[in-house]
């Protein structure tokens, strides 16, 4: 018998389990996205458009993106514990930068002429944020929002180690017993997830741009 | 910190042996990448299916892809090593490509006009001028494949993930502090002389 066949068998064997945990895994990963997103597109925009070099804020984020995934995750244990929180914060702070980075360099590249005559049309600063630069710059937040969720599932795996659950788990303990049929329950999901998710993005990207920027 | 002073030749050996891991795959990616890149500037459709390819190998979580290569390559470095590789493809062959892309056409038209014939015209006009954008990809992926080999620990190969691990195995903190914080100082130190590099080759370029 195969491999496959015997993770097939050991799926079959207790489904509810791959389940719950390919579960905690897509609420870890949507709810670090949401954190993130929320936390760093307004950010974002607020950096682009401060007469202050937000040069400072920028590169913070861009050591931010450097920062190894596991290293932060597993500071979080140290500062504040173990399980499911713990691995939301270290998930929601990798999300960070490149939601942020894009959202600022996305409403900054929005050309001055556009912004010059919106203005000439009468508007007010925060309805040419709302009606110009936000939509002008969609296509490029939104790349970065499917660059953190990659980077977000593909850290949510890593949670495991610091009892953050997930699909992570199932690759740990199959690692661990040297267990391959374990450890692909965990890593073919996850794999498919990460995937998935991205494709949704790609799919999502093409329909959200607004007319006439396509 | 008293722990750092009592173990730190251990912490030496665990960064050796990252910037050696880590070293070894960059240079494989980026020798697998130079001449996919090549090709892929001068074809559209090498150019759409190479990053199609390793636009979803670069998707599969980082954990996911070394666990998969368990069952074809066992634990160890080499698996490790290929992970990185393959993980690294996407941002290295883009920007190769987008580099010679960007190389202004009447550049090569003149350098042709010259007399210079195309593999001259690579080596003397093209790559040097898409140099700046390559070491850019150069800088993305070596972080990248820093991250990586932290985690890489857990298949056996060695690295600053080991003292990690076994920090957070054993509920140790000072361990996770000293082998966290030196990945963070590695990455960030890598990034910041790669842009110095990328940085020298756009003025020079200029």
């Amino acid at each position: 018998m195969n491999i496959f066949s015997q993770a097939w068998a050991l799926l079959m064997a207790d489904p509810a389990r791959v389940g719950n945990a390919l579960w905690t895994h897509i609420l870890l990963s949507a709810c670090a996205l949401l954190i993130g997103a929320l936390v760093a597109v307004p950010l974002g925009v607020r950096l682009a458009l401060s007469k202050r070099s937000a040069l400072l804020a920028i590169n913070i984020a861009n050591t931010g993106r450097t920062l190894p995934s596991l290293a932060v995750l597993a500071l979080a244990m140290p500062l504040l514990g173990t399980g499911f929180l713990p691995s939301l914060v270290a998930l929601s702070l990798l999300a960070l930068p490149p939601i942020l980075l894009n959202t600022y360099t996305g409403v900054r590249g929005v050309d001055a002429e556009v912004i010059d005559a919106a203005r000439g049309m009468g508007m007010r600063e925060a309805q040419i944020t709302r009606r110009v630069r936000l939509p002008l710059a969609q296509p490029t937040i939104f790349s970065g929002l499917r660059i953190a969720a990659a980077q977000v599932i593909s850290g949510a795996t890593l949670a495991a180690y610091i009892g953050g659950g997930g699909l992570g788990e199932f690759i740990t303990s199959g690692v661990a017993m040297m267990a391959v049929p374990q450890l692909l329950l965990g890593a073919i999901p996850a794999t498919l997830l990460a995937l998935g998710v991205d494709a949704l993005f790609g799919r999502l990207q093409k329909f959200m741009t607004p007319k006439g920027l396509a | 910190m008293k722990w750092l002073m009592n173990n730190w030749d251990q912490v030496i050996k665990a960064l050796g042996e990252h910037i050696f891991v880590s070293g070894s795959a960059l240079l494989l990616a980026f020798a697998v990448s130079l001449p996919l890149g090549i090709w892929a500037a001068r074809s559209n459709r090498v150019m759409t299916i190479a990053l199609g390819i390793s636009g979803v190998l670069y998707t599969i979580p980082t954990m996911a892809l070394l666990a998969l290569l368990i069952p074809i390559v066992g634990l160890g470095k080499t698996n490790a090593i290929l992970a990185m590789v393959m993980f690294s493809l996407m941002i290295l062959i883009r920007n190769v490509a987008t580099g010679i892309r960007e190389v202004p056409a009447d550049v090569v038209d003149a350098a042709r006009g010259m007399g210079m014939n195309t593999a001259q015209v690579l080596r003397r006009i093209e790559l040097p001028l898409a140099a700046p954008v390559i070491v850019a990809g150069l800088r993305v992926a070596a972080v990248t494949v820093i991250s990586i080999t932290v985690v890489a620990a857990f298949v056996n190969a060695g690295g600053l993930g080991d003292i990690i691990f076994s920090g957070m195995s054993s509920d140790h903190s000072a361990k996770i502090w000293v082998g966290a914080l030196t990945a963070c100082l590695l990455s960030v130190l890598v990034d910041v002389s790669l842009h110095a590099v990328e940085n020298r080759l756009r003025k020079g370029a200029v």
